[in-house]
């Protein structure tokens, strides 16, 4: 007899919209929505005055594992992902060595066995990220890899990029691209404009990414196949994507939760938690991909989580590493500073991503016979970030302090709770 | 107050201060033992992370005439050892009761960061491109004493039309000259290729001109920056030929140059290149009394952060 | 920065009016004479800031009364930055030091306004090993109001004025006077 739970009082949106209902779970399955009285022996999670939606799935989050598990681990980092309403993560190929075999995918595959959240990983377009030869993507895509990626950098050279997507066209995945043109970007360490000149920082132009957009736009005209942009941060990227989609483009993009909150002016103090690539960016930056996300421009939020050991983030701004958490405080923020409705906010976080990156378990109509994993969303519960807290292994949030309002309360993950009030259960 | 890390943090008010208070170090200085017991019982220490012989040597002067305790620390090269960085040397440091840090180092915002990790007052020494605060009140205060002979009581550049010539984008000098010269009302006009100016500079109180010839005779002051060879490499300037034609200070510029009009130049100069070798012999050349006023400025600084017994209240 | 003693003088008063503060004056230049048998090798240093109107004065008072002896180069003294109690007064950025170049060999004559702890005369003769070495240093001062707290003593006293310690004795060349602070 496989255990059932109930997920009690909330209120269900889903992408077929909203209604009041309870929620039973049988196993990892769906099997009942509406009222329900919770049988003998049942688990009884309570959604009073919650929301409960399909997880959460992030198509952008760094889990450090192989090679760098000082910052993080799968299981660290699925555990914030669960912590953060997350069912779902796709985890960035830049480890060490990179995800650019069948033999890497099986290990970190192997590793998500054991997760609190499903555990994708990408594979890079390229041996090693060097962005060289082409990586084994049919090999990888074998295994059930369907988003490839160099992230960490964006594929320089025009010639291979354009090889890549013809041989990822008949394979049905997506090429993902960090856009950032590394001539232009000139190694700087924030975003080149007044704050960047005031600090005395070396500084990246928006025309870093936007190059590499156009590029990677004019490339899908010409071959074909499926791109998306990864952290898109600049007014100019977002109306280039606007146009791409106009036309009928197959392209898609992503915002993460700190470029539609955060801008140049907080590297200020030279805290290098602020340090990001892409680098935040301007307010009226920050009000373009405000305004993408809201006319659908901006396909999903990702949370390029990206942990830093303590050390290596308290080194001089332009030596230390660019990269901040957000698995646990994506939602929790963009629920306190974007006026946004609710059902839009999930959809680029759960429904959109899930479809864009074949996580055919995730993000649907919570109905009878879906896979259950669900998150549980009290939209006023009050709480302070703090990075010492945290499950990460790292602390590098940029949100150190703030009092947000709006948090996960329970993580279903396969019919598993793995965050019961808002608490890791293992 | 208990750091100078920008020349802002001083505010206006407290830029024409210490231009008066550094009247008294200069009086110190010209005594036959140039030494008062202020600072007897605290220890300053230079935390130097990149070489700066004459910056460093400058500090370690202006804290040992005020009866000081000194400490010097300075990475060999760029390395530091492997494990050991920059925040493990400062709470050292620190531990070992030090009550002021000058910190130097070649990435902006360091001594932000130090002034996090310690007790102790933190100056900044120079911080990458960014700032170089005291060299910038130096500065300003050798113009006030080419002008004025003293700073005297209510020191002030206004109506001095100054320009700042070569590497803006890369000079903390620059940032902090501006910075203090239009605290006391001078007008500024930075003077360089537009690849040699910040990405921005709408925010600066500060004019910008690309052409040397046409602004010089506008010019009551004309500080020079140095130029450094890595700018060929990183394609921002064709050849060092190419840059003193267009913005040295050529003997044949240096004729042109009214007699009133004062020449600076933060050190170590490059001649031929930023300056021609005449120009040292020009009347208005204030360039070794710079040197000279670092050590009285530097004084000033000190005595303001740890002696004075002036509290923020 | 602040006034010296934060607040505003309030005479109770008055103690020595401008004819016995000039009569006081005359008869510490007859005693510097007396004792010095002239004015060769003399230097006159007043201590800033109540002890600089008193020095000048002085100078010329020595000047009336000697015609035929050598002109007494004068100069000012600033302590603060050799006080030990610093941080209770705060430095003057006005209060000058400007002393003739050489006091090696000389007599120094330090005048100020009120003898008190004595400090005050400990820091200026720390300042003057700053800039050579005096043959002797000889201490005027127009009054010495008690308390004291080091080894000091005046040669040339205007006049002895016992005070309580909350006092403040407030001195010109106009009159000597005595009162108390208040915020």
């Amino acid at each position: 007899m496989p255990d059932v739970l109930v997920i009690r009082g909330g209120e269900v949106v889903d992408p077929n919209g909203r209604h009041r209902a309870d929620v039973v779970v049988e196993g990892d399955t769906v099997v009942a929505v509406g009222p329900a009285e919770p049988p003998a022996g049942a688990r009884v999670l309570d959604a009073g005055g919650c929301i409960v939606s399909p997880g959460l799935v992030d198509l952008h989050a760094h889990l450090r594992q192989p090679g760098r598990e000082e910052a993080e681990t799968v299981e660290s980092g699925s555990r914030g992902a669960a912590l953060g309403g997350f069912t779902a993560v796709c985890a960035m190929p830049n480890t060490t060595p990179a995800i650019d075999s069948a033999s890497v995918v099986r290990d970190v595959i192997e590793l998500g066995r054991t997760a609190l959240c499903e555990v994708r990983p990408a594979g890079a377009i390229t041996m090693d990220r060097a962005g060289d030869r082409l990586a084994p993507m049919a090999e990888m895509a074998a295994l059930g890899v369907t988003w490839f990626t160099d992230d960490g950098d964006g594929v320089q050279d025009n010639g291979l990029m354009r090889r890549a997507l013809e041989y990822a066209r008949p394979l049905g995945v997506t090429l993902a691209q960090h856009c950032e043109d590394a001539a232009l970007a000139g190694g700087g360490a924030m975003h080149e404009g007044e704050w960047s000149a005031r600090l005395g920082l070396s500084g990246q132009p928006r025309e870093a990414e936007e190059v590499m957009v156009m590029r990677d736009l004019a490339l899908c005209r010409m071959v074909g196949g499926r791109v998306h942009f990864q952290h898109l941060s600049t007014a100019g990227s977002v109306e280039l994507v606007r146009r791409a989609r106009a036309e009928g483009l197959p392209v898609s993009c992503e915002v993460t939760a700190h470029h539609l909150t955060l801008t140049d002016a907080t590297c200020a103090g030279y805290d290098p938690v602020f340090k990001v690539n892409p680098p935040l960016r301007t307010d009226d930056d920050v009000a373009a991909v405000r305004c993408g996300l809201a006319d659908g421009t901006i396909d999903a939020i990702a949370t390029d989580h990206a942990p830093h050991a303590p050390e290596s983030k308290e080194l001089p701004f332009d030596e230390a590493p660019p990269g901040m958490l957000g698995l646990e405080t994506a939602l929790a923020v963009l629920l306190t500073e974007l006026d946004l409705p609710i059902e839009r906010l999930l959809e680029a976080m759960s429904w959109r991503p899930a479809r864009l990156g074949g996580f055919d378990r995730h993000g649907g109509a919570v109905e009878p016979g879906a896979p259950a994993n669900l998150c549980v969303i009290d939209p006023a519960a009050t709480w302070v970030v703090d990075g010492a807290a945290m499950a990460s292994r790292s602390r590098n949030t940029p949100y150190q302090g703030r009092r947000l309002t709006g948090r996960v309360r329970h993580t279903v993950f396969e019919g598993e709770p793995v965050v019961v009030d808002a608490e890791a259960c293992r | 107050m208990k750091h100078l890390l920008a020349v802002d943090d001083l505010g206006s008010d407290g830029v024409t201060e210490l231009m008066t208070l550094t009247d008294r170090f200069v009086e110190v200085g010209e005594r036959s033992i140039p030494k008062v017991p202020a600072l007897r019982g605290r220890t300053v220490a230079t935390v130097f992370f990149e070489s700066s012989t004459r910056t460093r040597l400058s500090f370690e002067a202006a804290a040992k005439r005020l009866s000081a305790d000194t400490m010097s620390f300075s990475a060999a090269g760029s390395s530091l050892s492997k494990g050991e960085s920059v925040r493990d040397t400062v709470e050292t440091l620190g531990a070992m009761g030090v009550d002021l840090m000058v910190v130097r180092h070649g990435s902006a915002g360091v001594p932000w960061q130090v002034a996090q990790w310690v007790d102790a007052s933190v100056v900044n020494g120079g911080d990458g491109w960014h700032e170089h605060p005291t060299q910038g009140l130096l500065d300003a205060y050798t113009l006030l004493q080419a002008r004025f002979e003293r700073a005297g009581d209510h020191p002030s550049l206004a109506g001095e039309r100054i320009g700042l010539v070569g590497d803006i984008k890369h000079s903390r000098v620059a940032r902090s000259d501006v910075a203090a010269f239009t605290a006391l009302g001078a007008e500024v006009t930075l003077v360089a290729p537009p690849t040699l100016l910040p990405p921005s500079t709408t925010a600066w109180p500060v004019e910008v001109a690309h052409d040397l010839d046409e602004v010089l005779p506008k010019l009551d002051v004309v500080a020079l920056l140095r130029i450094q060879q890595e700018r060929m490499r990183e394609a921002l300037l064709p050849s060092m030929r190419e840059y003193t034609l267009r913005y040295g200070l050529t003997a044949e510029r240096l004729r042109r140059l009214d007699e009133h009009v004062i020449v600076m130049h933060p050190g170590p100069v490059n001649r031929g290149v930023e300056l021609d070798a005449e120009v040292m012999d020009h009347p208005g050349t204030v360039i070794t009394r710079q040197v000279t006023n670092g050590v009285a400025v530097r004084m000033a600084v000190l005595f303001l952060l740890l002696g004075s017994g002036i509290t923020d209240a | 920065m602040a006034p010296p003693y934060g607040g505003v003088f309030v005479e109770r008063i008055q103690v020595m009016d401008a004819d016995q503060v000039s009569r006081a004056l005359t008869r510490i230049a007859h005693e510097v004479l007396e004792r010095n048998k002239g004015t060769d090798g003399l230097v006159v240093v007043g201590l800033q800031t109540g002890g600089v109107p008193l020095a000048r004065r002085l100078v010329e008072l020595l000047a009336e009364h000697a015609p035929d002896e050598p002109e007494v180069p004068v100069g000012v003294l600033d302590v603060a930055l050799h006080r030990d109690d610093i941080g209770l007064r705060p430095v003057l950025p006005e209060a000058v030091t400007d002393l003739p170049d050489d006091i090696d060999g000389a007599i120094v004559v330090l005048v100020d306004d009120v003898l008190f702890t004595g400090r005050t005369i400990r820091a200026a003769l720390d300042a003057l090993t700053s800039f050579g070495r005096p043959r002797a240093v000889q201490l005027a001062v127009m009054v010495d109001r008690g308390h004291r707290e080091l080894p000091i003593r005046p040669d040339y006293v205007g006049k002895n004025l016992p005070t309580r310690r909350d006092e403040v004795v407030d001195v010109s060349l106009t009159a000597v006077r005595l009162g108390e602070m208040r915020k």
